[in-house]
């Protein structure tokens, strides 16, 4: 058959497949079968080039079979219900999945910070090692208790402004911890301490000047959110790190795309955390009104909650729909 | 092969073709990103002068989400291109050659911080020199890749003249150049054309015009015209 009669004979389909890609499927006016329609493509695109049809024809071809199985094979990741059982389940069930790995987070943070806080709170001079003076001296001023307002120096009119700073600032913070996985687990190991160090020697520092009544019930309640979101973090990223340092028996690179879901179903919830952190930062914690009993009884409230969460929520409970994780693509 | 062509080979044994882009138009497609963001920064900057300190706090959540979820929104809402790409004929799609998803676009743009270390992308940039397909670290952790979006070509028209039927025993090679020939009679200056036609003067025994009007005589029967 010749070129220009092969083209006549598939011309209209071609046509109509392409009207149908501009369009979309919103509108039902033009039905389309497309599995059928795409099949027969993909045979034409094969006979063109078997009869060595021109480039022409074969790049047409080809680009019309590339946007038919962009529709063909697109990922709906969202389907409905699997956000809330992620919530429910996914969540806790990929952290204790970690598990290892969360602890050894845990511990490249608190055994810093213990470190430097029990050291902090004997040794007077110890803070500055990590710390500014300036910035030592502002958060002294920051938890005086003859101070009027908490955390920053503001008043009320500008907990909106802290919430965007603290979302900036520490789901920043968060992100790196994990992104910095990919250099062998190196970045977040260096994060994960980093930030312990700071933590301890403020924690430290802060009870050796003896502002303890403006500053625990300050930091109790976002800290349960927060500090676990930041370990949550590191142990994402250190799974990646793993995946890279100890590929097993897979290449590296394959090792690498499956831990990367792994530890993405980590990040979504820890991004959740962070904002709920940021929230009661800016709008809970710094409140003075509430009296100190009430805001530390929450506070300890909330860290039974989050542990209770990770331990307990979605033991058993098999998948909603049998499915395979939306997140789970690659993993096959 | 020193080639930047990417294969697929779909479930339906068809091979999907893609160019993969290096990292000199994807650095550019980033600096554009990059003044995009700085001029919606300073516009919001401007607006939101007036609100003060609750002004600030939304400033900065703003700045918060176009740091990290700006190039997610565009990959996954307007094909994998974010601005900066689209100037510079640039998507991201998942190495299968599909659609980016939303898993891998946040993944792919979380870790551009990796990317970045120790400064100004160096990592990033020695990650995509060194990989076959001009792979960043977070393209090989979420399985994407950067491809150059085909430009949508218009169909050509044939020369109008009469079809010729060619002589016997012409190879099939040489009835592709003479299809090519007529094919992009449009694309090539007549001069040129010309002179490749006079190439087969000893073969076709015309000069010139004629001898030009007689290839594309042949190549329009070839494609069946």
């Amino acid at each position: 058959m010749k070129q220009i009669d092969f083209e006549n004979r598939y011309r209209d389909g071609w046509e109509q497949l392409e009207q149908w890609l501009k369009s979309g499927d919103t509108d039902g006016t033009a039905a389309l079968d497309l599995p059928a329609a795409y099949r027969g493509l993909c045979q034409q695109l094969a006979v063109a080039k078997e009869r060595q049809y021109t480039n022409q024809l074969i790049d047409r071809l080809n680009q019309l079979v590339m946007a038919a199985h962009h529709r063909v094979y697109q990922q709906q990741t969202l389907r409905r219900n699997t956000w809330l059982w992620y919530l429910l389940a996914g969540f806790p069930q990929a952290v204790r999945a970690q598990m290892r790995t969360v602890l050894l987070a845990t511990a490249l943070f608190l055994l810093p910070a213990l470190v430097l806080g029990i050291g902090s709170y004997h040794n007077d001079a110890l803070i500055y090692s990590v710390m500014a003076p300036d910035q030592v001296l502002q958060f002294e001023s920051m938890y005086d208790p003859r101070n009027r307002v908490l955390g920053r120096e503001r008043g009320s009119d500008s907990d909106l402004m802290m919430f965007g700073f603290y979302i900036k600032n520490n789901i920043g913070i968060a992100f790196r911890t994990f992104a910095g996985g990919l250099l062998f687990g190196l970045g977040s190991i260096f994060f994960l301490v980093f930030n312990g160090l700071v933590l301890g020697a403020v924690f430290g520092h802060i009870t050796r000047v003896g502002f303890v009544t403006t500053f625990y019930p300050f930091v109790i309640g976002h800290g349960a959110f927060e500090l676990t979101a930041i370990v949550l973090a590191g142990a994402a990223g250190l799974r990646l790190g793993q995946s890279l340092v100890d590929p097993g028996r897979l290449r590296r690179r394959v090792a690498l795309r499956l831990a990367s879901v792994e530890a993405m179903k980590i990040m979504y919830g820890t991004f959740l955390m962070l904002v709920i952190a940021a929230f009661l930062e800016a709008f809970w914690s710094s409140s003075t009104a509430l009296p100190i009993a009430l805001k530390l009884g929450v506070g300890a409230l909330l860290w039974l909650l989050v542990i209770a969460y990770f331990a307990l929520a979605g033991r058993g409970a098999p998948r909603p729909d049998g499915a395979a994780h939306p997140e789970n693509r690659g993993a096959a | 092969m020193l080639d930047t062509t990417y294969n697929v080979e779909t479930p339906e044994g068809i091979d999907l073709r893609a160019q993969a882009a290096g990292p000199v138009p994807r650095v550019l497609a980033y600096a554009v990103d990059v003044f995009y963001r700085t001029l919606i920064l300073a516009a919001l900057g401007i607006a939101l002068a007036f609100a003060d300190r609750a002004g600030m706090g939304i400033w900065l959540l703003c700045s918060f989400l176009l740091e990290w979820f700006y190039p997610v929104f565009f990959e996954v809402m307007r094909g994998g291109q974010t601005p900066g790409k689209k100037a510079f004929g640039l998507m991201v799609v998942n190495d299968n050659l599909t659609p980016v998803s939303w898993g891998a676009s946040l993944l792919r743009n979380l870790l551009r911080f990796a990317d970045f270390l120790p400064f100004a992308y160096a990592t990033g940039v020695i990650s995509m020199t060194l990989s076959r397909h001009f792979q960043r670290l977070g393209d090989f952790a979420a399985g994407t890749m950067v491809v150059y979006r085909q430009a949508e070509k218009t169909a050509t028209s044939l020369p109008e003249i009469a079809p010729l039927a060619p002589p016997r025993g012409l190879q099939l090679q040489d009835q592709q150049a003479l299809i090519s020939l007529a094919e992009r009679h449009e694309a090539l200056s007549e001069a040129r054309q010309r002179e490749l036609a006079n190439l087969l003067e000893p073969i076709t025994g015309k000069k010139d015009g004629a001898a030009l009007d007689y290839l594309r005589s042949v190549g329009n029967w070839l494609l069946g015209k």
